[in-house]
């Protein structure tokens, strides 16, 4: 019998990360805890080596392997290394507060890493079952995760809930992969695509849909299937809520990508109505239940509902134009929501989360430059000009009033964004007008520092010359 | 010599980069350099900004001193700068009344001084860019980045109300402008190209230009800002600071103007005559309501604001009354004058209200409070500044001689020739403004001094009285001799009127 080896190589940085990840984990068990600084330093290592694999061999097509389950093409490289800098950041911005709140342990950056790896499978996959494995094993490290700070009641409670609901939303996908399996009786998302067309059962079909919109809307966090949301990104500590706000958002993106666009291209005119539904419901709700926030974890999670809401809106146009308008979207919104982590992160102390709004008080005063920053990061993420949050926005809502019928999309979109605006404007009102009452000042190393406000000009920056950013997520969405 | 100059670019980003480097200036030790700083890039600016009028071609309405450059070319938007006749004077008020409003804060702000200054000069930046702009998207760009910085101002050197009055402020004008975001993106969507002036040779079925124009009306009526929608300008500008106040009823309020002449009246012709009923109503409104509103009020600041309101029903009054004129007259002449009119009013109402605001201020300083109640004879104590503000009241109140009459009686004129009783309404501002104006001046200026605290009032000094003399020889320059701002926008409103009579309709 003749058995081939695949083409290793469109793999080799998620085989480098796994091998890697391996590493750590295995010079992890011999660290103590003084010199736990070197899992720190290794695992940058291992996500700035997956950075530099995948640079250097950046497909400028689409390339295929392991019979056709795996796809490397530019968006998916684009992502992953979108992927990769994010958990960077998130390394970094977490050093500190893990320090401060005695969580410097391994666990963290390995478990980081595997999840790394499972997003970065995800963006690649082409096939139900790598979706799946891409999907559990990013599922599982962040569940962990949550629960790292175990003797923390609401930490535990947030766990629980994630893993729970978690569970049941990989159980509808599965369900409605199945179905699609049983009419098409393939698991490769192209000729899924292919076969659709010939599919009797129209009824049996839409409930594969169905299924499998529910359990992407459930990872992007879209209404109705948002609340496990407000409570993870409330109970969590602030470093994981950085990490599975952040970097996921990239590779749910690419999940609705792979299975709505790739896998079901041909029923656009159906998901669309779907994902018109879940938008318009999640930019109200998310807009709306922020305004009464106290909690800026939980407000930043009710902003994220609603930022998921604008996400689908480009995706749903099914133009390309629409689909780069999105990707551009999910990127800003990965460089806002490490920014304002960030903050929070920054602002914390020994035994001290700064999660309530009340703790921005009066930052103008204690930190000038740091109010400036977080003032960017909250304009932006009104969508309020120059910065990168408003291009996100006008991209999105370009590519609806170019799409004909949906311009009644964009108007409540706007609408939507006014209300929005408000609880943004709260942050900046108790940074800027109000007097501080707690008057003493930041501390925080020098590169958290410097990264910190180096993502916070890149929101200004960028949005003052968006035009590269753009023009690339434009060049990288390839047509199946 | 300024001929090759990029004097648009350089009166946009000299202010916005000179106010990020009083920022770095830091903390209130630095209070004096900052200062110092801005007024010396404020100065800068205007002198910059001078070159725009000498150097102006008077008999072309052709953009000038343009300046193109590729931006974010997936989009097709560009960095288009350039001016005619009617944003050059725009400019003009926008860098001069920033020079005060900087001198005006001096002593006045000791806290935060550097970030106070800062954010007018920023502002300053970015309200030039508005008026630069010939791109649709860059404009809109401007158009929004200008709120946070005033947004700033409101809310850290306001009032005791100031949190509700910003958000207020900010809410209502972001609500007004996404709509033409929309409509933007439309024109966009139709004509491939963010160009205005594209834009303007498009063809589009009354439908679709209804639409446009309501999300434009929306947008600008908010910030003129018209009757209904005009309830957050007297809390924003009874929080605001003096040069907070100034900017606004100055310069802000006339960009919602400015847009109708640069968007709705070009762009959507035969929507704005269908529409043209509903204008003039609500201009009318805005004039005789509103001036009867300000009639009643016990607070000075929030008499002006009203004021305010009352003198831009006059400018959306002249723009919307063209087609009744050239209906019952046919007359092209009073066409013109009307929206020239319309636009003398703009430019002496940024004059005058800035003046009454700073008047307002220079006894808000000593008094710390604006209610008319706790004044009353302060021409006993500081005879020199109820001299100023006789005058101010005066030119508010449109007395002939002043700038204030030129433009009220251009359109009152006009008005005549369209409709007796529109004019008749729209006349009625005479004598309320004279009402509201001279009243309160009669009760804080004159009469007998009731509270002790005026009998130990200082008159102005140097400072005050160097910038209250400069606004009053304007008030009197133009009142006298308005011709230098006419001729300016001659042409422009010439080819404007062209653009309005021309059907547009597909």
């Amino acid at each position: 019998m003749n058995f081939p080896l695949p083409n290793f190589l469109p793999a080799l940085p998620e085989i480098f990360l796994l091998a890697m990840a391996c590493l750590v984990l295995l010079v992890d068990i011999f660290l103590t805890d003084r010199s736990r600084g070197a899992t720190y330093i290794l695992a940058m290592t291992s996500l700035l080596g997956v950075l530099v694999l995948i640079a250097i061999s950046f497909s400028s097509t689409r390339i295929t392997t392991f019979s056709d389950t795996f796809v490397r093409d530019p968006m998916a490289d684009v992502l992953k290394m979108g992927i990769a800098i994010a958990a960077m950041v998130t390394f970094l911005y977490a050093k500190d507060y893990l320090r401060e709140h005695g969580m410097f342990k391994g666990e963290f950056y390995i478990l980081g890493l595997f999840g790394v790896l499972g997003m970065m499978i995800l963006v690649s996959a082409h096939n139900f079952l790598t979706i799946y494995l891409g999907l559990e094993l990013l599922s599982l490290c962040m569940y962990a995760m949550v629960a790292m700070q175990r003797d923390s009641a609401i930490a535990s409670e947030a766990a629980m809930k994630y893993f729970i609901l978690g569970a049941i939303a990989s159980g509808m996908l599965l369900y409605g992969m199945s179905i699609l399996y049983g009419v098409t009786g393939t698991l490769d998302l192209g000729l899924i695509n292919a076969r659709l067309p010939d599919v009797q059962d129209k009824v049996l079909l839409s409930f594969g849909m169905v299924f499998l919109i529910v359990g992407i809307a459930f990872k992007l966090g879209a209404v109705p299937f948002h609340m496990w949301v407000p409570d993870v990104y409330e109970g969590s500590p602030t470093a994981v809520t950085l990490y599975l706000a952040a970097a996921p958002k990239l590779a749910a993106f690419a999940m609705l990508m792979r299975l709505l666009v790739d896998g079901m291209g041909s029923l656009q005119g159906q998901w669309q109505d779907i994902l018109i539904l879940l938008a318009v419901a999640s930019m109200a709700i998310g807009n709306i239940i922020a305004i009464s926030q106290g909690n800026l974890k939980r407000l930043l999670a009710y902003s994220a509902i609603s930022h998921v809401g604008y996400l689908l809106l480009g995706v749903l146009t099914g133009t390309t134009e629409g689909y780069a308008a999105s990707m551009f979207y999910a990127l800003v919104y990965v460089i806002m929501t490490l920014g304002a982590f960030g903050m929070i992160m920054l602002m914390s102390r020994q035994g001290f989360e700064s999660d309530r709004l009340e703790d921005f008080k009066g930052l103008n005063e204690r930190s000038p430059w740091f109010a400036f920053i977080m003032l960017i990061l909250m304009f932006s993420m009104a969508g309020v000009p120059p910065f990168l949050g408003f291009w996100a926005k006008l991209s999105v809502l370009k590519a609806l009033v170019d799409s004909t019928g949906l311009l009644w999309l964009a108007i409540t979109a706007v609408v939507f964004s006014v209300i929005g605006a408000f609880y943004y404007l709260r942050v900046i009102k108790m940074m800027y007008f109000d007097k501080a009452e707690d008057v003493s000042p930041l501390v925080a190393s020098g590169d958290m520092r410097m990264v910190l406000s180096a993502n916070g000009l890149l929101v200004l920056g960028l949005g003052l010359s968006p035009g590269l950013l753009l023009a690339f997520c434009l060049a990288t969405i390839v047509s199946p | 010599m300024f001929s090759d100059w990029p004097l648009l670019s350089l009166v946009i980003w000299v202010p916005v980069l000179g106010g990020l480097l009083v920022l770095a200036t830091g903390s209130d030790k630095n209070a004096p350099e900052a200062r110092m700083l801005a007024l010396i890039v404020a100065i800068v600016t205007f002198l910059l900004s001078i070159p725009l009028y000498t150097h102006f071609q008077l008999n072309t309405a052709n953009m000038q001193f343009v300046e193109l450059h590729p931006w974010i070319e997936t989009f097709k938007v560009n960095y288009h700068l350039g001016v005619d006749g009617i944003s050059m004077p725009l400019i003009l008020l926008t860098t001069f009344m920033s020079v005060l409003v900087i001198i005006a804060g001096w002593e006045v702000i000791q806290f935060k001084a550097a970030q106070y200054m800062a954010a007018f000069l920023i502002m300053e930046g970015l309200m030039n860019g508005v008026f630069a702009s010939l791109d649709a998207a860059l404009f809109y760009v401007f158009w929004e980045a200008m709120l946070i910085p005033m947004f700033i101002i409101i809310g850290v050197w306001g009032g005791p109300n100031r949190v509700y009055a910003t958000i207020k402020f900010f809410l209502y004008t972001f609500f007004g402008s996404v709509f033409m975001l929309i409509a933007l993106l439309y024109l966009f969507f139709k004509t491939g190209s963010f160009s205005i002036m594209d834009f303007q040779q498009l063809h589009m079925s009354m439908g679709v230009q209804k639409l446009i124009f309501l999300a434009f009306l929306v947008s600008f009526a908010v910030k003129i800002p018209m009757w209904p929608v005009h309830t957050w300008l007297p809390d924003a500008h009874v929080e605001a600071p003096t040069g907070g106040s100034v900017i606004l009823a100055a310069i802000m309020l006339k960009l919602g103007a400015y847009g109708f002449l640069r968007f709705s009246l070009p762009i959507t012709p035969d929507a704005s005559q269908a529409f043209d009923g509903l204008m003039i109503a609500l201009s009318l409104i805005a004039v005789v309501y509103i001036g009867f509103v300000a009639l009643a009020q016990k607070d000075m600041k929030k008499l002006i604001a009203y004021s305010s309101i009352s003198h831009m029903g006059f400018v959306t009054l002249g723009f919307f009354i063209i087609w009744t004129i050239s209906k019952n007259t046919g007359s092209y002449h009073g066409v013109v004058m009307g929206i020239e009119g319309a636009m003398v009013q703009m430019i002496s109402h940024g004059f005058i209200s800035g003046a009454m605001f700073l008047s307002v201020g220079v006894m808000y300083d000593r008094m710390h409070t604006r209610m008319i109640k706790d004044y009353g004879g302060v021409v006993n104590t500081m005879p020199t500044f109820a001299a100023f503000m006789v005058l101010f009241a005066m030119a508010n109140a449109g007395l002939p001689g002043t700038s204030g009459f030129v433009g009220e009686f251009m359109v009152i004129l006009t008005a005549f020739k369209a409709n007796f009783w529109i004019a008749f309404l729209a006349a009625t501002t005479l004598i309320l403004g004279a009402a509201y104006t001279l009243w309160m001046v009669k009760r804080v200026i004159f009469g007998e001094v009731t509270n002790e605290a005026v009998k130990e009032l200082k008159d102005i000094n140097g400072r005050e009285f160097f910038f209250l003399s400069i606004l009053a020889i304007t008030v009197l320059f133009f009142g006298l001799y308005p011709a230098p701002l006419l001729n300016v926008m001659d042409a422009s409103v010439n080819n404007l009127v062209q653009h309005v009579t021309t059907s547009k309709l597909k």
